[in-house]
């Protein structure tokens, strides 16, 4: 069997209908959108057939509301960036404890810059407590970011709601939607989300292409000044090969928004239910009612996320994993921290991200593996009993290390 | 993925003496789940000859750790507990033909296992002597309560002094913004301000008064040729060379040559020098490449005036 790649979370493979797309502006119309001549003709009317597509798949009211940037990271800088440049008396921020890095780690160095950074908590589904958000919106704060979907779990937050509840406060409100769009059908313009930031990457589109969702009359003040590009609003020459490909990339995700939140979801529906049935001590992480329909995070207890990943890929499986030692820190990741998941189960998360090119007998072929997989690495593990199959009696005492 | 080597690989997907010894006479414990690593070797010693006769491993961790624990078992088989006990985490990084910087703590971690295991044997309580904090710098693999309590211990202002005492920022450089950040916390904790403009770092006299043994000026020329000769086959393999031009203050000046003249690796070996030279001499050394001489010298000029 060809390997099975089910990291779709991390990146996707880009479509071969994206690539095609792509070719001519790299080898024919590789004018500079701006020019006068023939090649660059065609270009500036490409990238307004992708501005469309784009503005199509996350129900903009208008084209120029698009921006296209180099990443979801760069959109979500600029967003943040730009709430606080335009609101310069405002100096707290509301985020949650579960961002991805783009916005925490810009939020802490916010921080040291003198900002106020409220995170909001989850509980154990990752769920967020939309009474405390609503207490923590006032006039001090200049923008909100929430992410619509969690990367690791999947969790999808009321976004839509939590716009209205800062719109009704004064306040912008921005999501980090890299996870949720071409995943979940979404209608911008009924909503009140200001600014919004998409990867193209995360959809079958190329790395090195993002866009920033800009709501029209949103105050906003550029991360990159410089040329005419975006109608001023993001400076240098457009990437005019990837945006073209993610104009496809778009519209190839609205066409499979269904097959998406049908197939798909099936495909991890059953693989998430054959790993809770066949191995004890798994657990699935996130709110499970809520959830992205390609995602799956699955906690093995007792064992060790790396060491799961690597027996995994040495059968061909690509996934990926919250464990401290897959990201060379020494704790475990801060989704499953935030929500107290043990510790003797934290280490041992994998999270599975579906595709529409992921097919059930891959499926079949992860559900038949993982089982033996996980008891390999327990039969290493102290925390376990080889003898009986169960976890040792009161781990944490049973281990007495001389140091911790 | 990190880039493990076939050593780590083979260990790792077969790891050898897996489980515990029955009738294990000695067993050490170290870390816990709530790190992510966690180790326990148990083994069988033969009290008349003291010989380790059988060695086991259960370990909660990552490839490496996996493979640390397994090929460790391996080394220390057949040796009496005397021999096992001269076994360094270096060994066993060097037995599986390296292991990613970030991943050395996995060696750590099982020389500590050995050491509790000894210890338990003899029954005498084992204390480990370090606290590990988050990982700062990646290229030498030191983390932040290690920056920290130097900083207290050697009075560090700077991220160049960081980077003399504990090697950490030495390589890449990329995590000079976090160290510059522990320098702000600690100094302020100790009432100072960290200002990134100095420079050079003050010496702290005590440091130099420390020396247990004074040595002479030539004796201790000669001391630190003694060490570059013993690093200098090393060098030599790589293609260079490394000669001593001349020795101011705690500031010893040399000449790369070869390949390690230029070379992206310059920077490293030199630390690695003054961190071997430190530990013969037992004090505190700066090691410069010669072409920097003058600068220093008038820099140090001036702070000495």
């Amino acid at each position: 069997m060809p390997d099975i790649y089910l990291d779709n979370n991390a990146t996707t493979k880009v479509d071969p209908a994206v690539v095609d797309v792509m070719i001519p502006f790299f080898l024919e119309q590789y004018g500079n959108p701006s020019s006068i001549h023939k090649f660059a003709d065609g270009v500036a009317k490409a990238l307004k057939k992708a501005r469309g597509q784009v503005q199509e798949l996350i129900g903009a009211e208008h084209d120029s509301e698009i921006i296209f940037t180099s990443c979801g990271t760069e959109s979500d800088s600029t967003a943040i960036l730009s709430a606080i440049k335009a609101q310069p008396n405002r100096k707290e921020i509301i985020t949650t404890m579960v961002e991805h890095p783009a916005i925490l780690n810009l939020c802490e160095n916010l921080e040291k810059e003198g900002y106020t950074i409220h995170r909001l908590p989850v509980d154990k589904c990752g769920r967020l407590n939309i009474e405390a958000y609503k207490k923590m919106l006032s006039d001090q704060v200049a923008i909100v970011s929430v992410m619509w979907a969690n990367n690791e779990t999947g969790t999808i937050f009321p976004v839509v709601e939590m716009a209205e509840m800062a719109n009704a406060a004064g306040v912008m409100f921005h999501t980090d939607a890299v996870q949720a769009v071409g995943k979940i059908p979404m209608m911008l313009q009924d909503t009140k989300i200001d600014m919004l930031s998409i990867s193209g990457h995360k959809l079958h589109a190329p790395k090195g292409i993002g866009v920033l969702y800009l709501r029209r009359g949103t105050r906003y003040r550029p991360l990159l000044r410089g040329g005419h590009q975006e109608r001023g609003r993001r400076a240098g020459t457009e990437n005019t090969a990837s945006i073209v490909g993610l104009g496809k990339a778009c519209e190839m995700a609205m066409e499979h928004m269904e097959y998406e939140n049908v197939q798909v979801k099936a495909m991890r529906d059953r693989l998430e239910r054959g790993i809770i049935e066949e191995i004890p001590h798994s657990f699935i992480t996130g709110d499970l009612n809520n959830r992205l329909p390609n995602t799956t995070d699955i906690a093995f207890e007792y064992i060790e996320g790396e060491a799961i990943l690597m027996l995994l890929n040495k059968a061909g499986i690509a996934a990926s994993s919250g464990s401290a030692c897959t990201s060379g820190s020494l704790e475990p990741s801060h989704v499953m921290r935030a929500m107290q998941i043990p510790y003797t189960a934290a280490h041992g998360t994998i999270r599975f991200s579906f595709s529409r090119y992921n097919t059930m007998s891959e499926v079949d072929e992860v559900l038949k593996v993982m089982p033996d997989i996980v008891a390999v690495l327990r039969k290493l593990s102290p925390y376990w009993d080889s003898q009986n199959n169960i976890p040792v009696a009161n781990p944490e005492a049973a281990f007495t290390p001389t140091f911790k | 993925m990190w880039d493990y080597s076939d050593k780590v690989k083979e260990h790792f997907f077969k790891p050898k003496n897996a489980g515990a010894v029955v009738d294990a006479n000695a067993i050490g414990e170290v870390g816990s789940i709530s790190c992510g690593d966690a180790l326990r070797l148990t083994l069988k010693v033969n009290p008349e000859t003291e010989i380790i006769e059988e060695s086991g491993f259960q370990t909660f961790g990552c490839g490496s750790a996996i493979a640390s624990s397994s090929v460790l078992t391996e080394i220390i088989k057949g040796m009496t507990i005397d021999e096992a006990l001269k076994v360094t985490n270096q060994d066993i990084a060097n037995e599986l033909d390296g292991l990613p910087p970030e991943k050395m703590h996995c060696s750590v971690m099982g020389r500590e296992a050995l050491q509790a295991a000894v210890a338990n044997y003899r029954g005498v309580e084992w204390k480990d002597d370090h606290e590990e904090g988050a990982l700062i710098c990646k290229c030498f693999a030191i983390d932040a309560v290690m920056i920290e309590e130097m900083i207290w211990a050697n009075k560090l202002r700077t991220v160049e002094d960081v980077t003399n005492f504990t090697k950490a920022g030495g390589g890449c450089a990329a995590c000079h913004e976090d160290i510059e950040a522990i320098l702000e916390k600690v100094l302020a904790e100790k009432g100072e301000k960290f200002d990134a403009t100095v420079s050079t770092a003050p010496v702290e006299k005590t440091e130099v008064e420390k020396v247990k043994t004074p040595l002479t000026s030539v004796q201790r020329i000669k001391k630190i040729e003694e060490v570059l000769n013993s690093l200098r086959p090393q060098l030599m393999a790589d293609g260079g060379d490394v000669e001593l031009v001349e020795v101011v203050g705690n500031t010893v000046y040399v000449n790369m040559t070869g390949a390690c003249n230029g070379c992206q690796m310059a920077a490293m070996t030199i630390a690695g020098i003054q961190q071997r030279l430190m530990e013969v001499l037992g004090e505190f050394l700066r090691v410069v490449p010669a072409s920097e001489m003058k600068k220093l010298v008038n820099i140090e000029g001036a702070g000495h005036a």
